[in-house]
Order: C-alpha cells, then sequence, then structure tokens
C-alpha cells in the first residue's frame, strides 16, 4: 500500500509547474481571450509548443505512437498543472481525450501532429455538441459516451457556430450532430476516453481551485480593515479553512480514480464520478469563497482572480456535474432502479 | 501508487476477521452506563487475551508490533463485525502514544501493561467549569510537596467521559502558580482512588451517566506521577491532542462501515425512488471513502516520516461532521421512526458530540486558517 505518486510522476509534475509558472502567468491566460491581438496568440502557442516538446501533448498517447504512455495517476498530477495555471488551451481534450483516441482509431498521421504539438484538438463527448476551444482548435471531437457507447465525429475546424462563453479563453463552438465524419473507434476505447475527460477534468479544477485559495489567503494577509488584516477575522478564516478541506478530501478522490482506472479496477466508473463530484463541489465553494473574501476587487476585470473562477464555473459543469456523477454512483450501489448501467 | 495490501497483510486481515466473527458479543448495553461498562470490560479482556487489544504495540505490553497498515486493516474489521465500541479507548488511544513518545522506561512498564489488560481504566481531565475550547484557560493546580516528593493537585475536571467507571484520570494541572496560559502547565497521571479526589457522575444527552466531573482537594501524587517533564503539560498535551482529533481516535473503519449500512438501509426504504433522500445517502457514502481515501495518503506520509502536525485537524472537522450527515440521512430515510430509541438514533445522538469534543469546531477552523493555510492570529 502506498498512496502517493511515484518520484518520477512527481518530478514530471514539479517540472510541468515550473515552465507553467514562468510561460503562462495570467498575461498569458487573458492572451487566450478573443479580445486578444496576434502577438497575444502567438505566446500561447509558444506555450503549447514547450509542453509538446516536453512530452506533455503526446503523454497519454501510448510509445508505439510515439507518445511517453504514460498512465493516469501520472496524468492527473500534469492535469492539476494546467489547471493551477489555468492555461487557456484544450490540453485536457487534445492530450488526454483525443491523443488516445485517435491512437485506438488507427488515426496516425492526426496523432503524430498532436504529438508534436501541431494540432489543437476541442472536444465534447458529452452529447451537447458545445464544444470548448473550438476557436483556436484544428480539429474538433464530438458525441455521446457518457453511456459507454455511441458515435464519435471528426470535425473540421471551420464547421461550427461561435459561441460566447463567460471563459473568452474556452471559446466555444456549436457543433451540429451531423457535421464532419464518423471515426472508427471500438465502444471501449470511447468509454474510456470519456472516463479519462471526467478525470482529468475533476484535476484541473483541483489545480485551478489551488490557485484560488492561495490568492484569497494572500489578499486576506495583505488587506486591511478596522485596523487589521481582514485574515484575523474568523468569519473570514473559517471560509478559507471549509475551502482547504474541501479541496484536501477532494483530492485523495482524484488519485484513487487515477490509479482504478490503470488496474482497470471493476468499480473504476464509480471511482471517476465520486472525483468529479467532490472536485466540482469543492472548486465551486472555493470559487465562491476566494470571490467572497476578495469583496469587490475581484468583481472587476483588471484583477485576474475571475480568469480562475470562470473556468471553475465551466469545469465543474462540464464532463457531467456533481448531481449527474454521484447518480452513477448511486447506480453502482444498487440505489438506482437501472442499477450501475453507467 | 499502489492500492493493494501485501500477502502477510492480507493474511492479517484473515485472522483479525475470522477472530472477530467467532468472537463479538451481541447484544451489549451502553458502555457509557455502569451494567453496560462491566460488559464492555469482559470483552476488552477477551481482546485483550486474544492479543487483538493493541495491536500496534510491542509484544513486551500486550500488542502485536503491528504496522500502522495493519492497525488499519484491524480497524475495518473492528468496525465491519460490528464489535462494541472501545471503552478503553481514552487509554489506549489518547494516552498511550504520549507515554510512548514522553514516558520513562519505568512509567511505560508501570502503565502501559495494566492499560493494555483494561485493568487500569484510564479517562481524560482536560476540560474544566471555565476552560473548555480555552484549554490554556486551566485552573486546577499543583502544589510541590517536597517532603513527601511528589504534588498536591486541587481543581475540578469535568465533561470526563466515562469517568464515574474508570480507575485513572490523565490531565493537565498548573504547576507554576505565577505562569499564564499555556506556560507552567503540568502532564499528571492519578488514580481515582487517591485521598481527596471525588467522582461524581451525571447523565449525557443520551441518558447514559457517561459524564463526570472530578474534585480534587490536596490529592497527593508522587513525582513519578508526571508525564513529560513538569512545566512542559502544553507541548505534552498537544501530541495527545493530535491523536485524538485525528488518526487514531477516528479510524476510516467506522465511518466505512457506518455508510455501508446506510446504503442498506436505503436500498430496504426504496430511496431509488426518492431522488433527494438517495443524494444524501451518495454523498454520506462518498464522503466516507474520501475520507478512508484521505488516511491512506496519511498513513503513506507517516510511514516515510513526515508529521501529521496541525493537519490532524483537517481529520476531525471532516469526520465529524461526515458522522453527523451520515447519521442525518439515515434518520432521514426511517421518517416518524426516526425518533424510536434504536442503533441509528443512538448513533445520531453520539455524532452530535463528534463537533464540539476534542476541540469544537470552530478552534479546529482557527488552527487549520491559522497553521495550515499561514493565516495571521492578530
Amino acid at each position: 500500500m502506498r498512496f502517493a505518486l511515484t518520484s518520477d510522476q512527481a518530478a514530471l509534475r514539479e517540472a510541468v509547474r515550473d515552465l507553467l509558472r514562468a510561460e503562462c502567468p495570467p498575461a498569458v491566460v487573458r492572451a487566450g481571450w478573443p479580445e486578444s491581438n496576434e502577438a497575444d496568440a502567438a505566446r500561447v502557442r509558444r506555450v503549447w509548443a514547450q509542453l509538446a516538446e516536453m512530452g506533455v501533448v503526446g503523454a497519454a498517447v501510448p510509445e508505439a505512437a510515439g507518445g511517453l504512455g504514460l498512465d493516469a495517476c501520472a496524468l492527473v498530477g500534469l492535469l492539476e498543472e494546467a489547471g493551477r495555471a489555468a492555461l487557456p488551451l484544450p490540453v485536457l481534450e487534445t492530450a488526454f481525450v483525443a491523443g488516445p483516441l485517435l491512437a485506438a482509431a488507427g488515426e496516425e498521421a492526426l496523432v503524430q501532429r498532436l504529438v508534436n504539438g501541431d494540432l489543437l484538438v476541442g472536444a465534447a463527448l458529452d452529447g451537447s455538441g458545445l464544444v470548448p476551444y473550438a476557436r483556436v482548435a484544428d480539429a474538433l471531437l464530438v458525441g455521446d459516451a457518457r453511456t459507454g457507447g455511441g458515435e464519435l465525429r471528426l470535425v473540421a475546424p471551420a464547421v461550427f457556430e461561435p459561441v460566447a462563453s463567460i471563459d473568452g479563453a474556452r471559446a466555444p463552438g456549436r457543433v451540429a450532430d451531423d457535421a464532419g465524419v464518423a471515426l472508427e473507434a471500438e465502444p471501449a476505447a470511447l468509454a474510456a476516453a470519456w472516463e479519462r475527460g471526467v478525470l482529468g477534468s475533476a484535476a484541473q479544477l483541483l489545480g485551478l481551485s489551488r490557485t484560488l485559495l492561495a490568492m484569497a489567503t494572500q489578499y486576506a494577509h495583505e488587506r486591511r480593515q478596522f485596523g487589521v488584516a481582514i485574515g484575523t477575522f474568523q468569519a473570514v478564516k473559517h471560509q478559507l479553512a471549509d475551502a482547504l478541506l474541501a479541496l484536501e478530501f477532494a483530492a485523495p478522490a482524484v488519485l484513487r480514480a487515477a490509479w482504478s482506472l490503470d488496474a482497470g479496477a471493476p468499480q473504476a466508473g464509480r471511482d471517476v464520478a465520486m472525483a468529479k463530484a467532490l472536485a466540482s463541489d469543492a472548486a465551486l465553494k472555493t470559487a465562491a469563497t476566494a470571490l467572497q473574501v476578495h469583496g469587490a476587487i475581484a468583481y472587476t476585470v483588471e484583477y485576474d482572480l475571475h480568469l480562475f473562477a470562470k473556468r471553475v464555473w465551466a469545469g465543474a459543469r462540464a464532463w457531467g456535474d456533481a448531481d449527474w456523477q454521484r447518480t452513477r454512483v448511486a447506480a453502482a450501489l444498487g440505489l438506482t432502479h437501472e442499477g450501475a448501467t453507467r | 501508487m499502489d492500492l493493494t495490501y501485501s500477502a502477510g497483510e492480507e493474511a492479517f486481515r484473515a485472522e483479525a476477521r475470522a477472530w472477530l466473527e467467532a468472537n463479538v458479543p451481541r447484544g451489549l448495553e451502553s458502555g457509557d452506563n455502569a451494567v453496560g461498562f462491566a460488559q464492555h470490560l469482559e470483552w476488552e479482556r477477551l481482546l485483550f487475551e486474544a492479543g487483538w487489544a493493541v495491536v500496534s504495540w510491542p509484544r513486551e505490553y500486550g500488542g502485536r508490533d503491528a504496522s500502522l497498515w495493519e492497525w488499519l486493516i484491524f480497524e475495518e474489521e473492528y468496525y465491519r463485525a460490528g464489535a462494541p465500541m472501545r471503552v478503553t479507548q481514552n487509554g489506549i488511544f489518547l494516552l498511550a502514544p504520549t507515554i510512548f513518545e514522553f514516558g520513562t522506561p519505568e512509567q511505560q512498564a508501570r502503565v502501559l501493561p495494566r492499560m493494555a489488560a483494561a485493568q487500569d481504566l484510564w479517562c481524560q481531565g482536560w476540560s474544566e467549569p471555565g476552560a473548555g475550547s480555552d484549554l490554556a484557560a486551566t485552573k486546577a493546580r499543583a502544589v510541590r510537596d517536597e517532603e513527601r516528593g511528589g504534588w498536591r493537585l486541587t481543581g475540578q475536571k469535568t465533561w470526563t467521559t466515562r469517568g464515574a467507571f474508570c480507575t485513572h484520570m490523565f490531565g493537565l494541572f498548573r504547576t507554576d502558580p505565577e505562569s499564564e496560559r499555556h506556560r507552567g502547565l503540568t502532564y499528571f497521571m492519578v488514580p481515582l482512588d487517591t485521598p481527596g479526589v471525588t467522582v461524581r457522575g451525571f447523565g449525557r444527552l443520551d441518558g447514559d451517566e457517561g459524564f463526570a466531573e472530578v474534585f480534587l482537594e490536596d490529592a497527593f501524587v508522587p513525582d513519578d506521577a508526571v508525564l513529560g517533564g513538569v512545566d512542559r503539560g502544553w507541548s505534552v498535551a498537544m501530541a495527545t491532542t493530535g491523536s485524538e482529533r485525528g488518526l487514531t481516535l477516528r479510524s476510516p473503519g467506522r465511518f466505512l462501515s457506518a455508510a455501508q449500512r446506510l446504503v442498506e438501509l436505503a436500498r430496504e426504504r426504496g430511496a431509488a425512488d426518492d431522488a433527494l433522500a438517495r443524494d444524501r445517502v451518495v454523498r454520506a457514502w462518498i464522503d466516507a471513502e474520501a475520507y478512508q481515501l484521505f488516511t491512506l495518503q496519511q498513513v503513506t506520509e507517516i510511514a516515510s516520516g513526515a508529521a501529521t502536525g496541525a493537519r490532524s485537524s483537517l481529520n476531525k472537522l471532516f469526520w465529524s461532521e461526515l458522522d453527523v450527515r451520515l447519521h442525518e440521512a439515515a434518520l432521514d430515510l426511517l421518517g416518524p421512526e426516526a425518533e424510536l430509541d434504536d442503533a441509528w438514533s443512538r448513533g445520531f445522538l453520539f455524532a452530535l458530540a463528534g463537533p464540539i469534543y476534542a476541540g469544537t469546531n470552530e478552534i479546529q477552523r482557527n488552527i487549520v486558517a491559522e497553521r495550515v493555510l499561514g493565516l495571521p492570529r492578530k
């Protein structure tokens, strides 16, 4: 029994954290928004090129197909770091969903471009047709993999209707049901891609929450009212303690779910669902707390907090929200009429 | 990551399970009244004779030298088997870790074997009428008696769980009359039959005489009653609070077993037709699992040499509030039958104490904010 990353996994995660801290500060996150200019867009793409060089973009692609072939335990650490920096690119969708899925479907040329960092993929496997990062993506994957099957379609980047998001960096597009071409994918590969996406989104939410909590804690030190730092007030302390509590009990669930996926455990789907439910709830609580502790300053567009909070508000509901995931857990526990069907 | 147990650990589990299945008594009264306490003592002695009373202790004191992982396994099996609550818990889980850390070899040899065998029964003497959450406001004092080579204790302790049924008490007394707050306190171990000690039991919310107040008037204890050095009681006591809030008092086994029973109750009561009730059940089940996973991570950290420190307050907040939510979900399922005196309603009343004892959850949130997040105290 050992509930911790290996030293190699931890080292890779540290390296990604260092890279993103240096190359993806909030100014670069803002550069991912639609009103950004050409130079901004180039900065964002440079981060992607560096991640590709480190192997992160192809981390989940099997080694035989040119990737690192890392397991889910390693991947969740990387996605948490992407979340911590609010990386304004579809790293979850490209690296951890599309990469292994395209490899499983035998799309060698696409996989090669992806691993090289030349193919950004937006993906929506929840049947909504609403694909985040459509504006910057080179290809879109759409389908409904929630119940472990369904058809997957590969859509060219031009074939979507742009829609505005509260999180400008996500810049989603709406894709019609019949757009693109059907992709040959085994139901098992599709189901695995769904679970990786759910788990990865949970990991990203943890990372986003870590930043939100750190910002709020720092601000509670600095902001003075009534002659003292607001962090001395119990009403502020307790809110921040509760956010940490939620995060600290969600994080091990995310790591356990990764292990269950890697081990092919029969209850892996239940474990992934539980992880996403806890992470979604913890992230929403942390975002609300961070906004409240900051007060009016966080309700401005100049202050960086909203870059992270908006990603949480979107991410908590993407890939199945907490209620939906708990229904999956209920099914696994025999508490629904359908039983364990999803 | 490796979430499997070794063959040796699985063998340990199988041995514990087989013994518990064959020996766990049924239908005991509450361990917090006189009749039930005696029944629970019999069980404790049976556990000790079979070597299951204190599995993680060294063999010389009655244990099995079990690892922390094996201890977790034993706890899981213990609650899975529906075994009685441990009336010895304040001794074996709270005092014993402190004795292992701070006790002299003489104290270890004198106190630990009798504690393991449930010959001496220990209660905790920390709270006073004016010192609850604010433990550093302790007023009970110890005055030096050079002639006899010891200390004379005077003061009042209260909320002492099972004090009326125990033989010994450990607690904090002010040895430096000039001192304030957490300075000048000393950790004492006091036999309750010492002349000058009076114990008065009183009823708890659940009707059992589970509480006691302990009055001390010039009660003499020798020097070897001091644990960890004169005037050093605060730091010694903090070692015990870590145990009380954290891992040792509340292993995940108890909540995993309660969550499993809750799921079974929900199936029986048709929760599949009631999305709201079902969601509360699922949340409680998820939280029990999360507590287990947090603990596995924590034990991994401890096994690699890290100290838990103030993070034990995270444990305490989570398990105590989880326990309440879990029992509330059960009572909701029971509806009009929730008021009936049975395992769920008793468990609910017991759970209600969790956010209060071992440092109220308001204090725990302060500790998390100040010592884990680093927010300013003043």
